[in-house]
């Protein structure tokens, strides 16, 4: 069974995402790496794609990841592999929104738990403010659009 | 930082913050109370009033010569609503990633009849 994902806020800097899978640790670890897998998920919401996506998955290797919903392209990421192993992938990334977000370290561990997948992600801003950067964020839907609409639903709530 | 909800994070980063609003959660209190509590002076303790104040987590009204200290829930709603949004996010990317994967073990299989 799957379990819903986990977010926990870790003292003042870390986001700790955690997910179980059914796969096993090297399927959960291939979509991490193969460009062609990791288009399919790393996406936004409906309507949007991942027209770049190049990665080169070893340490010192950079990687950099494009969306677009088809108007927008300026969303996109850059970040550079620390280490990459099938059990754990450490990597900085940069969100352009366009404006670039603060490095954002982030340590990914796949273990096996039975037959599939425990993943913890733990990642590492270098500020307070840069962790409410990143949270805001959330990918594609974070955008000017949806921070608008976002705060007309709070307001109302 | 201009943004709430930026103001509503770095307000709740600082652990004496978060020890007043735990404080004041079940009940208003006085500055004088949230001074003795916290082993602060009172000027470092009215500086993170300020702070939680500008974030909207405490509201202080004037009732006769003394401002108690309330906790402002919607603030805390508002941060709590952005980390689910975030939250979301990752599981609909997580979710996508277990179709492929399904897909994924479905073609190992095929290719391991064949």
């Amino acid at each position: 069974m799957t379990a819903p994902v986990q977010l926990t806020l870790d003292g003042d800097t870390r986001i700790i995402v955690t997910r179980s899978f059914t796969a096993p640790p090297a399927l959960v670890f291939r979509a991490h790496i193969e460009p062609a897998l990791i288009r399919r998920w790393m996406i936004g919401p409906d309507g949007w794609t991942m027209p770049i996506c190049d990665c080169d998955p070893r340490p010192g290797g950079s990687f950099r990841f494009g969306w677009t919903n088809g108007t927008d392209t300026s969303f996109h990421a850059t970040g550079e592999y620390l280490e990459v192993t099938p059990e754990r992938i450490i990597h900085i990334e940069r969100m352009f929104l366009p404006d670039p977000t603060p490095d954002n370290h982030v340590d990914t561990r796949f273990a096996a738990d039975g037959t599939g997948t425990r993943m913890t992600m733990v990642m590492t801003l270098p500020s307070p403010e840069a962790r409410a950067a990143v949270i805001a964020s959330g990918m594609p839907d974070g955008l000017e659009d949806s921070y608008a609409r976002l705060e007309t639903i709070l307001a109302k709530a | 930082m201009t943004d709430p909800l930026s103001r509503t994070f770095l307000a709740l980063a600082d652990p004496t913050r978060r020890a007043i609003l735990a404080q004041i959660a079940d009940g208003a209190q006085t500055v004088s109370a949230i001074v003795a509590a916290n082993g602060l002076s009172q000027p470092g303790i009215s500086k993170h009033l300020k702070v939680l104040e500008g974030a909207g987590l405490i509201r202080r009204e004037r009732v006769a010569k003394t401002r108690p200290v309330h906790l402002d829930a919607a603030g805390l709603q508002k941060a709590a609503g952005w980390i689910d949004h975030y939250r979301q996010h990752w599981e609909g990317a997580f979710d996508r990633m277990d179709a492929l994967i399904d897909q994924l073990k479905a073609e190992e299989a095929k290719n391991g009849r064949q």
